[in-house]
This record gives structure tokens, C-alpha cells and sequence, in this order.
């Protein structure tokens, strides 16, 4: 599926990422934009896990970070949030493994990243060695 | 942040978690239970998530965590009033929770761990 054409971020909302106290005011504030557009509640249920794991990574595997949370809007006015993730830590060298279901170099259960895939409606990883990593995730509501 | 409390019941141990834990609190949490279980020779523990809005790796890594090291200690553990929307998403994670038991909500959790519900509470037992 091609990435869907936002028209507008009607929000936009930056949050640190540095411990794991932070991974909690993720999923608060995540949970708070998608009440705000009306999300139904399965759906802020897996938009809100999918941002936990994402930050949690972030934290663990990045280093610490920077997460991006925005409501957007496409050309036929669908709300949706949008929500980034950004870390200049170690990167990831085989990008395809790393999205393996229980693969991790942690103690995790390597469930982090296919699992925010598959909670969301769009999933773009962006790393690199050395580079940091970057992860974008969009839900539409309904 | 605040412990999570750890009440007594008969020869259960309960645990209602009624704030949103971050990883050291969900670690702690682990921890200071299966100490309890050792320390009361409880057979039974019962953690109540009915307030909880979501279930991540992390948290459900120490959900069967905490199962399987009461296992160890002979105690039977039941996890109760997992939101639906909560077992949607835990399914679509990937996480399966295997060996946790589950039940609808409290009553039929403690049925289920047969501890009295009018069992002596711990401040009333140790004080
Ligand atoms: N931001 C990141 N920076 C560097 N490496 C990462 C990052 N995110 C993920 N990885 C790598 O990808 C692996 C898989 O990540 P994933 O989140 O799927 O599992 P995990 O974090 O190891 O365990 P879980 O998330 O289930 O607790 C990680 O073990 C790590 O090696
Ligand atoms: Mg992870």
C-alpha cells in the first residue's frame, strides 16, 4: 500500500525520550490526541501499545530520543495520528531481521517493532549503523 | 513512583494495579511478589488489570513472569478483568501469555484459587 497523502497536521506535540518514565507519558499523551479525534477505543488500545514499544526501543536499544506525536488530516478529511520516533543511537543493520518476531539482542521478547507494525495502519522504519534509527507510524480513526 | 500494595487473603495473595507502571515499577512489582509468596506461603495469587488500558510487551513479560516464578513457588497464579480491548491488541502484538491463567473478574478469579474472601487480611494477621 502507498503511504497515504496527509493534507494537514492540525497538531503537532514533541516529547523526550529518555527514560522509562517517559514511555509512560507516551502512552498519556498518545492517549489524549486519540480521545481528542474520537478514536474508537480498540483502536487508541492498539495506537497507544504500538507508541509504548516504539518508545520503550527508543529508550533501550537508541539511547534515548525524541518522539513526534501529530493529528493529521487527509485530502478527504480523515483524522488520523501520526507518531515518530527518533533516536541517534547504534542503528540497525538488518532492518528485515530486527522486524522478526522474536528476534532480539536484549531480553525482550522481540515483539517490539512487527508488533507496532501490525497495530498500525502504516509503518515506516528508517536505520542505519551508526545512523540512529527512525520510526514512523500512522492509524487512521475509524 | 508508588509500590503497588499487596494484600492478603486466606492463603491468596492479591494484587489490584490501578496506575499506569512504568518498567522499573512493573520489575519492582515482580519482585516484591514473589517474595511475598515465599514470605506468606501463599498458594494463590490473584492480579486484578481490570484498570489497566493497555498491556505492552514489557507489562505482559512480567505478567508471565510473575506466573511462571509462583509456579516455581507453588502458587497458582489468575490474571483478572482483562479489558477486551486489552486481549485484542495482546493477540495482534504477538503475545500469547501462555501459562497464565485468566478469569472474567475477581470472584471467579478467587473461586477459581479457592482463598476465602473472608479470609483474615494481612495487616490484620502481622500487626
Ligand atoms: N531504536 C532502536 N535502535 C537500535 N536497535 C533497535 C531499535 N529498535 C529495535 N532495535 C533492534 O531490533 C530488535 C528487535 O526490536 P523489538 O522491539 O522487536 O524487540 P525487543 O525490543 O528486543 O523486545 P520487546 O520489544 O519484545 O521487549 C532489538 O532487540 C534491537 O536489536
Ligand atoms: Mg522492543
Amino acid at each position: 500500500m502507498p503511504p497515504s497523502i496527509i493534507s494537514e497536521t492540525v497538531k503537532n506535540q514533541a516529547v523526550k525520550l529518555n527514560a522509562a518514565s517517559d514511555v509512560v507519558m507516551i502512552r498519556q499523551a498518545v492517549r489524549a490526541l486519540a480521545v481528542e479525534i474520537g478514536m474508537n477505543l480498540v483502536d487508541q488500545t492498539k495506537i497507544i501499545t504500538a507508541a509504548s514499544e516504539l518508545a520503550r526501543n527508543a529508550v533501550i536499544h537508541g539511547g534515548g530520543g525524541d518522539a513526534t506525536l501529530e493529528i493529521v488530516r487527509d485530502a478527504a478529511n480523515r483524522l488520523g495520528l501520526r507518531l515518530s520516533f527518533e533516536d541517534r543511537g547504534p542503528g540497525i543493520a538488518d532492518i528485515q531481521r530486527a522486524m522478526t518476531d522474536g528476534y532480539t539482542t536484549g531480553t525482550g521478547l522481540g515483539l517490539g517493532l512487527g508488533g507496532a507494525r501490525r497495530l498500525s495502519s502504516e509503518f515506516h522504519i528508517q536505520s542505519a549503523p551508526e545512523q540512529g534509527t527512525k520510526v514512523t507510524i500512522l492509524k487512521w480513526k475509524g | 513512583m508508588d509500590r503497588i500494595p499487596i494484600l492478603k487473603m486466606g492463603e491468596c495473595l492479591l494484587v489490584s494495579i490501578q496506575v499506569d507502571m512504568d518498567d522499573d515499577l512493573a520489575l519492582a512489582l515482580r519482585d516484591s511478589l514473589t517474595s511475598r509468596i515465599v514470605q506468606d506461603k501463599a498458594r494463590g495469587v490473584l492480579i486484578d488489570i481490570s484498570s489497566l488500558d493497555i498491556v505492552d510487551s514489557f507489562i505482559g513479560r512480567m505478567l508471565a513472569n510473575i506466573a511462571a516464578m509462583a509456579k516455581i513457588l507453588d502458587a497458582q497464579t489468575v490474571l483478572v478483568g482483562m479489558r477486551p480491548s486489552v486481549a485484542m491488541t495482546l493477540v495482534e502484538l504477538g503475545l500469547s501469555l501462555p501459562g497464565i491463567q485468566t478469569a472474567l473478574n475477581v470472584d471467579r478469579g478467587l473461586k477459581l484459587l479457592h482463598c476465602s474472601p473472608q479470609g483474615e487480611s494481612s495487616a490484620a494477621k502481622h500487626h
